[in-house]
């Protein structure tokens, strides 16, 4: 059938260019009245924001070139940190959240205390915020004394990381094994392979998949969590920001801090959404509604 | 002879490089029913979505009672409110009553009031033999029972057009005499139907008058008795060959 390709079309109509060429205006209309509109909200907010009596501090306290100048190249030193840590945070979260829900997933009574075991440890680390995980890890680990040497506190602050997100991870992961048909599951045993290896080979793959996009939120909540290291005391760029605002009295260097993380995570976030619409747009074959 | 209530006329459809449809015309007058037949993927599917606008054609006019739907300053959901569609896999909502299923565009598209909406959904219900079934979910009912609540949500309106794709392709060879039954009650009761089957003792009995496509091409279209019983052309001829025996 491909063989006889477009050729054999008959020519465009007048009628259908017609159409086309009214549909692309109204797509060049839609697009006019949004960047209007946007313009017009800008505008309004940076009027707004100029006649605000303490216009002039706010921009000397918190927009100073001078300063973001000044603050940027150590800020950048600091997010280095943050990057080192979600690296390997990144890889611990994916290793041990992967074994939480493989444990959760199991089948059979004989399992019980594990799926019990697995299921209380997401429920304590969903429930416990961050910071305090982060306390407890980093101050209580250092007093068991278990080396003489210090522990350093990225090391701490990435198995905080580490235990908190795979309890989120594991729970998402889980949902996605749960929603591979079981149909999928028994094709797979039927063959003869094991729990194990139906897991592995048949459900994970696929069920990564499903969850890719609530897995990149969470990687990208994450990305901005790693900044809260700060408060064991390691140098990243919270910290840098915060020592840059103790010894000037100017609160720019938190600015810089912001949009880098903003300017570091974005290309995920983008990436994100470019691998949601892709994965809807291979699963909806009617393309118009 | 009066106007047709579809006319589609030179309908071309592209997925990226590879044509679907080639220039399609098609009329379907009022109380008729026109089968569409061929072998998968020669367009049948894509041919029934382009008529009720769920998916846009890249060439061609449709005419629904004699305006052109095709044009882009037409209103699509208005289009779709007046033509009913029945899936192959019945896609009713699971979250929703069988009532529910049915009344659900009286109540939100066309503005009936909650009560009448029930009350047409009911009668709608009886006619197709499951009155007592309204209060259930759809997963308690077969699949000829859900095809035929399928049909009753299509029809709970009194659309000018039914489009029917391969609605018993998905059904247990023992339940699909239930549906074709009812595809022939509503034929007698005077409804308007496009329908895409690979029955072909049914469209033999059923159809008013059969299209064979195949590539994208209408190859020959006529009576079912002439298409189906004294095929003019080989594709057609072949494909008979094939699949009646």
């Amino acid at each position: 059938m491909s063989g006889a390709g477009a050729e054999a079309l008959p020519p465009i109509s007048a009628l259908e260019l017609d159409r086309r060429r009214y549909r692309r205006n109204r797509t060049g209309q839609s697009v006019l009245i949004s960047l209007v509109s946007t313009a017009v909200v800008a505008v309004i907010i940076w009027q707004f924001l100029i006649h605000s009596p303490g216009w002039k501090v706010t921009q000397e306290t918190f927009f100073s070139p001078e300063y973001f100048m000044a603050a940027l190249p150590l800020v950048w030193d600091g997010l280095l940190l943050n990057m080192r840590v979600l690296v390997f945070a990144v890889i611990g979260v994916a290793i041990w959240a992967t074994i939480l829900a493989g444990l959760r997933s199991l089948r059979g009574p004989i399992f019980f205390p594990l799926r019990m075991l697995a299921s209380g440890y997401t429920d304590l680390f969903r429930g416990m915020p961050f910071l305090i995980v982060l306390y407890l890890i980093g101050l209580g680990i250092p007093a068991l004394g278990l080396t003489d040497q210090i522990i350093p506190v990225e090391l701490l602050g990435t198995v905080a990381l580490v235990l908190t997100y795979s309890s989120y991870v594991a729970e998402v992961l889980r949902a996605g094994i749960e929603a591979v048909h079981p149909s999928q599951r028994l094709a797979a045993r039927s063959l003869g392979l094991s729990h194990y290896g139906t897991l592995r080979l048949v459900v994970l793959p696929q069920a990564v998949r499903k969850v890719t996009p609530a897995l990149m939120n969470d990687f990208i909540s994450m990305q901005k969590d790693v900044g809260l290291i700060s408060v064991l005391g390691a140098v990243d760029a919270v910290r840098q920001a915060q020592i840059q605002v103790a010894m000037t009295y100017n609160y720019t260097a938190y600015v810089v801090a912001g949009l880098m993380f903003v300017a570091f995570s974005w290309p995920f976030i983008r990436f994100t959404d470019w691998l949601t619409a892709r994965q809807q747009a291979r699963e909806q074959i009617g393309g118009l509604v | 002879m009066s106007q047709p209530v579809l006319e589609m006329r030179g309908i071309v459809k592209v997925y990226g490089n590879h044509p679907v449809l080639r220039g399609v015309d098609l009329a379907v007058r009022k109380h008729e029913v026109v089968v569409l037949i061929g072998a998968s993927g020669s367009g049948k599917s894509t041919l029934l979505k382009t008529a009720n606008l769920l998916e846009r054609i890249d060439d061609g006019q449709i005419f629904l009672s004699g305006t052109d739907i095709s044009d882009p300053r037409v209103k699509a959901d208005a289009v779709r409110a007046r033509i009913g569609v029945v899936f192959q896999h019945y896609n009713l909502f699971p979250h929703l009553s069988v009532l529910d299923n049915v009344t659900l565009a009286l109540r939100k598209v066309h503005g009936v009031s909650k009560d009448e909406a029930a009350e047409r959904g009911r009668a709608v219900l009886a006619r197709i033999g499951l009155a007592d079934r309204g209060s259930s979910f759809p997963d308690r009912l077969s699949g000829g029972q859900q095809q035929r609540v399928a049909i009753a949500r299509a029809i709970a309106t009194d659309p000018e057009l039914l489009l029917l794709d391969e609605i018993t392709s998905a059904l247990d060879p023992m339940l699909v005499g239930e549906v074709l039954d009812l595809v022939g009650e509503l034929k007698a009761g005077g409804s308007t139907i496009l329908m895409a089957t690979h029955e072909m003792d049914f469209a033999s009995q059923v159809a008013d008058r059969v299209v064979f496509l195949s590539g994208g091409r209408v190859i020959e279209e006529g009576p079912a008795a002439q298409v189906l019983g004294a095929p003019q052309q080989p594709e057609t001829i072949e494909f008979l060959s094939r699949t009646m025996r």
